[in-house]
């Protein structure tokens, strides 16, 4: 099978190495995020707003450091690069269709009866036992 | 397994060798299957406001710890990769068998974490959140053992010197299988 | 590093067993064969099914010959195992497995696919997914009733459709269909791509394999919802889960859109192999090149992309957003644009070539006329204020059946009259042919008009015994003539099997190009040896170089080099 004709030594152990530190200081960032975003939260930008934004940024970039230098997606031919981003996008495409109907539970005209009365079920419930509770087994460790 | 490789095998009009023309297709396939999966999970999670107090019992430590598992294995997958450009089989194969322990450990410490989870009564019916937690880590935690299989496989062969290309197509895989899980982690773990 | 010499030595030295040359076999064309044969059973199945539900239809509450009386239920089961037989088992393997495993090695001038283990694999993978289906036939509750599309939450909940067993093993086979098919797929597109002959562009390469590789492709890029939905539909149904049980945090509609999301594009992935044979046909026999090759090509592409983008018109009065079926509805008439530019393509392709009424040329001519009717009444149900009316009518099962019978049974039909000579080595019989063609269409034909008819009258679908409403008992008439329709289109399938079952042993010898095309299949003997030719082609030309002026011969083979005199 061809070889990379153009990478061989282009990258020793130590420039991977420097990604898997890149990509550990992110977790650790991406964990901290709920930690930290109540302290920087102000006006209109809510706490969990910084996590999600955290937490998903920070996910793109991990992933773009694993594909672009692990996969070697940054040297192979660019057509393969669109094709993974192409079903990407067929996935934003789904979500864009389907979204209007599963995520929301009301419309201009109608409304998804079962699904509100599931969520109130739901959100009772979780009332009723922080009300009982307290200092009741709410966490795992 | 006694057929010999055909020409058409050899053959490269793309110049991309076949292999790893291939594994591109594999991961493209896998990125709509998960895709799909995860797309349904976003959009009832935006929807179902209750699930945020369902989704606070997972464990940030676990996962935390599993995405770290996952980044490490997948480091060692390069050196593989590095080693068998540079022909060393034996290598390689070692570097291969430490992926595949990482995975061991990956799916070692969610069996842990999924029991205690149980216990607890977060089972797989309990509701709607717990339900996609386990089908969604569910079927990465299969790629992620048949990943290791197959690595496995073709650390046996490279140790003898033997199709070191396959090599770095394991390891391609590994890395999606890694960025599958680098996207999981907040969905199921950060995203409260 | 190319391992020269390995083709000819490899199965000249030992006779291989029966096991090894035709049960385990790695060569494309003997996968190719069993795909095809699995087709042919399982459309006999299908058939078969079809045969009895039709008999209900016109004579209720009677008992069928050769299959007895049709329950409720058992009607509900043999529509919903025809549908995906049909589509899952028949259309799928016999256009995109049997025709490209067999030809898109030949055609690109290769002596296997690229990875002929993994092509075994995916036949054994989907012979075991057809196994598994006809198994669910035989479990207690009988086969899955809850219709091809397998909606929730009656596909979900036993209670509802009544067939526990059959409903899962149903989801594992289709489930597992998907897995064989993606494997296949990567074998047919990686081997496109990759292992063409020295010299061959991607403008040679003829157009019959690029429609195969494009619909692998489209199939890929949208199979992973569903098979993600299928999931799910299995947790339901064995867990107990509540994915699509809305009273706990899921969504039917989730399912409409993951199944259709897949669904549309699976109808072009059916239909482009189909259009690609046709291509290669209609281009043989008027002695002509392709019209505007490229135009073709691109236009397949946009095709293909804007299928992504039409699903949700199956879902019209399903309870969708409606601005949704806005744009649902404009995407929907949008595609039929390139799919009317291409056959008027094919149409100047014929135009002014010296026609050959070969029955390869009959079918493919009248898959183009059929998917016509087909398309245009598509396109009543594309717009959604019509959609209202008609939907789940007989007017769109008439439709369906407009497109999907040319694509799956022309389409075969053509295909296999047109190759048999290059895959079995003889001709089938002209005559026999003919008459098998004229028997097909008229009663096709005969059938489904009838069927247009009940449906614009407001006949639904999915329902036993239409003598239970008042408004559709009066037109029992119609229902009894398609159903005898039927019973002569499914006579006439015998003057086949007896064509090709005698053509197989007693049919004149055919040589290597009796057709006389250009494409590279046509210079390999018929059949060809395990590994195609002793030495592998070059290419030349593009694959469509017929009537080229100033040459002798009015066609011109791909591997022939340039200034050489025409062979014989």
């Amino acid at each position: 099978m061809a070889d990379h004709q153009d990478h061989s030594d282009d990258h020793g152990q130590g420039f991977y190495l420097k990604i898997w530190a890149i990509l550990v200081v992110l977790l650790i960032l991406s964990i901290l995020g709920p930690v930290v975003a109540p302290h920087i939260a102000f006006g209109f930008i809510k706490a969990w707003m910084i996590t999600i934004m955290a937490a998903f940024g920070i996910a793109v970039v991990k992933a773009y450091l694993v594909a672009a230098n692990f996969m070697e997606l940054n040297i192979e031919k660019k057509y393969i690069s669109y094709l993974l981003t192409g079903m990407l996008t067929l996935m934003l495409l789904f979500f864009a269709g389907t979204a209007p109907d599963v995520m929301e539970h009301q419309g201009q005209h109608w409304e998804n009866v079962a699904a509100r009365e599931e969520i109130q079920r739901g959100l009772e419930a979780e009332a009723a036992a922080a009300a009982h509770g307290g200092a009741h087994e709410q966490h795992e460790h | 397994m006694s057929t010999t490789r055909p020409i058409a095998t050899t053959r490269s009009a793309t110049g991309i060798p076949t292999g790893r023309l291939a594994v591109w297709w594999v991961l493209a396939s896998e990125i709509v299957i998960f895709g799909g999966l995860l797309g349904s999970y976003v959009m009832h999670r935006i929807g179902h406001p209750e699930w945020a107090e369902y989704a606070s019992h997972t464990n940030v430590w676990f996962g935390g710890t599993n995405t770290f598992v996952l980044l490490t294995s997948s480091l060692f997958a390069v050196f593989a990769h590095h080693a068998a450009e540079h022909g060393d089989g034996k290598t390689a194969a070692k570097w291969l068998l430490a992926t595949s322990v990482g995975a061991a450990t990956f799916v070692g410490i969610k069996a842990a974490e999924w029991t205690g989870e149980i216990h607890h009564g977060y089972t797989i019916t309990a509701n709607g959140f717990w339900e996609f937690y386990y089908t969604a880590a569910g079927l990465h935690a299969l790629h992620v053992i048949a990943g290791a299989i197959i690595m496995l496989i073709i650390a046996n062969e490279a140790r003898k010197g033997k199709e070191l290309h396959r090599v770095e197509l394991v390891g391609i895989y590994w890395h999606f299988v890694d960025i599958v899980w680098i996207f999981l982690f907040p969905l199921l773990y950060i995203a409260k | 590093m190319a391992e020269v010499g390995t083709v000819e030595t490899h199965d000249t030295h030992h006779a291989q067993s029966f096991w090894s040359k035709y049960v385990f076999s790695t060569d494309h064309k003997m996968i190719g064969m069993q795909y095809m044969f699995t087709g042919m059973v399982m459309a006999m199945i299908g058939g078969y099914m079809a045969y009895a539900f039709r008999m209900q239809l016109a004579f209720p509450g009677q008992s069928v010959p050769g299959y007895g009386l049709v329950s409720q239920g058992e009607y509900n089961s043999l529509v919903t195992n025809h549908g995906s037989i049909m589509i899952f088992w028949v259309a799928m393997p016999i256009l995109i497995a049997a025709f490209g495993n067999f030809l898109i090695p030949l055609m690109i001038g290769a002596d296997d696919m690229v990875f002929p283990r993994i092509n075994r694999l995916s036949y054994q993978l989907f012979l075991l997914s057809a196994i598994i289906l006809i198994v669910s036939f035989f479990l207690p509750g009988g086969g899955f009733g809850g219709a091809w599309t397998s909606y929730p939450p009656l596909s979900a909940n036993a209670d509802y459709n009544l067939t526990p067993y059959g409903a899962t093993f149903w989801i594992c086979a289709v489930a597992l269909e998907f897995v064989a098919f993606l494997l296949g797929g990567i074998n047919f597109i990686t081997t496109l791509m990759n292992a063409r002959a020295p010299g061959m562009k991607m403008h040679d390469i003829p157009m019959v394999a690029w429609m195969i590789v494009i619909a692998s492709i489209l199939f890929m890029a949208s199979v992973g919802p569903l098979i993600a939905g299928a999931v799910m539909l299995f947790m339901d149904q064995v867990v107990g889960t509540g994915y699509f049980d809305p009273s706990r945090g899921g969504d039917p509609i989730l399912w409409q859109h993951l199944f259709w999301f897949f669904g549309h594009p699976e109808v072009y992935v059916v239909l482009l192999p189909a259009m690609g044979i046709v291509a290669e046909i209609i281009c043989t026999f008027s002695r002509k090149k392709l019209f505007n090759y490229k135009l073709i090509l691109y236009t397949t592409f946009a095709t293909g992309i804007i299928s992504f983008f039409v699903w949700a018109h199956h879902q019209f009065i399903a309870g969708i957003d409606p601005r949704m079926a806005n744009v649902f509805t404009i995407t929907t008439l949008i595609i039929s644009i390139p799919i009317a530019e291409m056959v008027f393509l094919y149409i100047a392709t014929l135009y002014g070539g010296s026609i050959r009424l070969t029955t390869p040329m009959l079918w493919a001519l009248s898959f183009i006329a059929e998917f016509i009717i087909g398309g245009i009444t598509g396109i009543f149900l594309g717009a959604s204020g019509s959609d209202i009316y008609f939907h789940d009518t007989y007017f769109v099962l008439a439709h369906f059946h407009y497109t999907f019978f040319p694509i799956a049974i022309i389409g075969f039909f053509a295909g296999i009259t047109y190759w048999f000579p290059k895959m079995f080595g003889r001709m089938m019989n002209e005559t026999l042919g003919k008459i098998h063609f004229w028997g097909t269409i008229v009663t096709f034909n005969c059938i489904f008009i009838t069927l247009f008819i009940l449906g614009a009258a407001g006949q639904h679908r999915r329902i036993y015994d239409y003598l239970n409403f008042p408004d559709l008992a009066g037109l029992q008439p119609l229902r009894v003539f398609a159903t005898s329709a039927l019973l002569v289109m499914l006579a006439f399938q015998l003057v086949f099997l007896f064509n090709f079952v005698y053509s197989l042993f007693k049919g004149k010898r055919a040589g290597k190009n009796p057709w006389k095309a250009n494409t590279l299949e046509w210079t390999a003997a018929s059949p060809p040896p395990h590994g195609n030719w002793a030495e592998l082609p070059n290419c030349y030309r593009g694959p469509y170089e017929y009537s080229v002026p100033g040459r002798e011969d009015d066609y011109w083979p791909q591997d022939l080099p340039p200034d050489t005199a025409p062979a014989e």
